[in-house]
């Protein structure tokens, strides 16, 4: 039983990084149409800032040093976010091919910069007593860190459900995903929901970063990358465009791959997750909850 | 047509899409006020020549509004000039509620004629929490014409074939709609609905293979069999 809870709450805990990831990319992909492969280096590049802020503040209290982290981490990806949209994505709405390129090399130089500045080996972040141990639930005792990445993207998609449902942007940005056209056909500047769309995503990358290196332990130069690869899964699964669908994908995703992963033999959950795209695919080509963004 | 009177004109006007020229020099004037139609058989570019004027398809060209050039400016830009449409597929966003597709049209400084849409539809109002995807192929049409006709500075309506594929009563009711919009504001009309179009506009112009090809008085062409006939097809002549 006590295992059972763990990899619940584990497999819950890992669904919630990649849904931070996947929330903003699925967003991205519904309302612009662009494959953004430098969305992994937006989670790393403000993983490795916000331990560097982390760092500076060496000294000082280790909840001030994480929660520092935190805010650097989700400020980067955010202003990284942006600046990827406005100046390299921009000039480029209309190649799809260009796109694509641009954000494989965006991705691949962030990597590169990351090793280049601070090294390939892990980096450990300064946490808090707090969040390096347990909380024993029914028998199990469950990492604290995996409790913090839950509040946390429970929190990112109420938040984003809200703005979806209940401002004027989120409004935008739903018709958007359905019919950009028509919605710039109604005198409304869609270019600037695009930025919006993509700061909100990169802010959302960031946190998911800043979490990943408590998660793990550790942040290391390509966490990113491999987040990003489960991150797609959970957005086609999910239904592209879809934020409420991320997360119900992510968390099917987190739950399979590590109940599988401990059950069966490790990679198994990796693989399964792989299988279950394909079958969606297959038998809901559309994803989970279809391409509307609620 | 004195100059004063025009409200929009199109001057050598191309458009191009893939490796297909679909309009090819096009030029008319549409006069302020009324309903001006705009003609021809199926796919001589009557749809592109409206997504031209908004820039929703890449033109060449001048595109003039009241005077001022349009083709310079985005597709946002047109519209926020005054420029409301109506597209052929209603393009309703589906997955929104009525009022949020009515909301999403509303246009900051613009005074909103919400009085006018539900006298006109009044079925909207009931209907306001629905999904548009959920309404019928009418209650979409009427959707999309209240988003065009909600903000009272736009100055042209550009309205494609808001009949099409719709029940002879929703018909009716769309044209008086459109009749009561033109009071409001000047409406270019691509209907192929011939008996429709005689009884609102005024004005007409026919488009063939992407060029004009006619302009002149509505009963200058139905009134005369022959000139419609090669106009406007063996329907045309037939209908009326």
């Amino acid at each position: 039983m006590s295992t059972t809870v763990l990899l619940l709450i584990t497999g819950l805990g890992l669904g919630a990084l990649y849904f931070l990831i996947a929330a903003g990319l699925s967003l991205i992909w519904g309302l612009m149409r662009v494959l953004n492969l430098a969305h992994g280096a937006f989670f790393t590049v403000a993983a490795y800032l916000g331990w560097s802020a982390s760092l500076a503040l060496s000294g000082t209290s280790p909840w001030v040093q994480w929660g520092v982290s935190v805010v650097v981490a989700v400020i980067a990806g955010g202003v990284f976010a942006t600046l990827t949209e406005v100046v390299l994505i921009r000039p480029l709405y209309a190649r799809p091919v260009g796109q694509v390129l641009v954000t494989v090399g965006v991705a691949l130089a962030a990597v590169a910069l990351i090793e280049g500045g601070y090294g390939g080996d892990p980096k450990q972040l300064t946490l808090p007593a707090w969040l390096t141990g347990t909380t024993a639930i029914l028998g199990a005792n469950i990492p604290n860190t995996r409790w913090v990445a839950i509040f946390a993207a429970a929190l990112v998609l109420a938040l984003l459900l809200f703005f979806l449902q209940r401002t004027r942007y989120g409004l935008i940005v739903r018709a958007g995903v359905e019919n950009r056209s028509m919605v710039e056909a109604l005198g409304i500047d869609v270019q600037r929901a695009f930025t919006l769309v993509f700061a909100i995503g990169g802010m959302a990358a960031g946190l998911s970063g800043v979490l990943a290196a408590a998660y793990y332990g550790t942040i290391d130069p390509v966490r990113g990358t491999s987040m990003l690869i489960f991150a797609f899964i959970v957005i086609v699964i999910g239904g592209l465009g879809s934020v409420a669908g991320s997360a119900l994908a992510a968390v099917i995703v987190g739950v399979l791959q590590q109940f599988l992963n401990f059950y069966a033999a490790a990679g198994v959950g990796d693989f399964a997750v792989v299988l279950l795209l394909a079958v969606v695919l297959l038998v809901r080509p559309g994803g989970l909850t279809g391409a509307t963004s609620t | 047509m004195s100059e004063r009177d025009v409200l929009l004109a199109l001057r050598n006007v191309d458009v191009f899409i893939g490796e297909s020229h679909i309009l090819q020099g096009v030029s008319f004037d549409v006069r302020n006020g009324g309903i001006t139609g705009l003609l021809g058989r199926n796919g001589v570019g009557k749809t592109t020549t409206l997504r031209g004027i908004l820039g929703l398809a890449p033109r060449t060209g001048s595109v003039t509004l009241a005077g001022e050039e349009l083709t310079r400016l985005s597709v946002h830009e047109v519209v926020q000039r005054g420029v409301g449409y109506v597209p052929e597929d209603r393009d309703v966003f589906a997955g929104l509620t009525v009022a949020e597709n009515l909301r999403l049209a509303e246009r900051k400084g613009s005074e909103l004629r919400y009085d006018l849409i539900y006298e006109l539809f009044p079925e909207l109002k009931q209907r306001a929490a629905q999904k548009a995807g959920t309404l019928s192929g009418g209650q979409q049409q009427m959707v999309s014409l209240s988003r065009a006709l909600l903000n009272a500075d736009n100055r042209i309506l550009l309205v494609d074939e808001p009949t099409k594929g719709l029940a002879p009563l929703v018909v009716r009711n769309v044209t008086e709609a459109l009749r009561r919009a033109a009071e409001v504001a000047t409406i270019l009309l691509v209907e192929q609905n011939l008996s429709v179009a005689h009884a609102l506009v005024r004005d007409v112009i026919v488009l063939d293979q992407g060029r004009v090809t006619f302009t002149g008085d509505v009963d200058e062409l139905m009134n005369d069999p022959a000139l419609a006939r090669r106009h406007l097809g063996l329907a045309a002549a037939v209908g009326h």
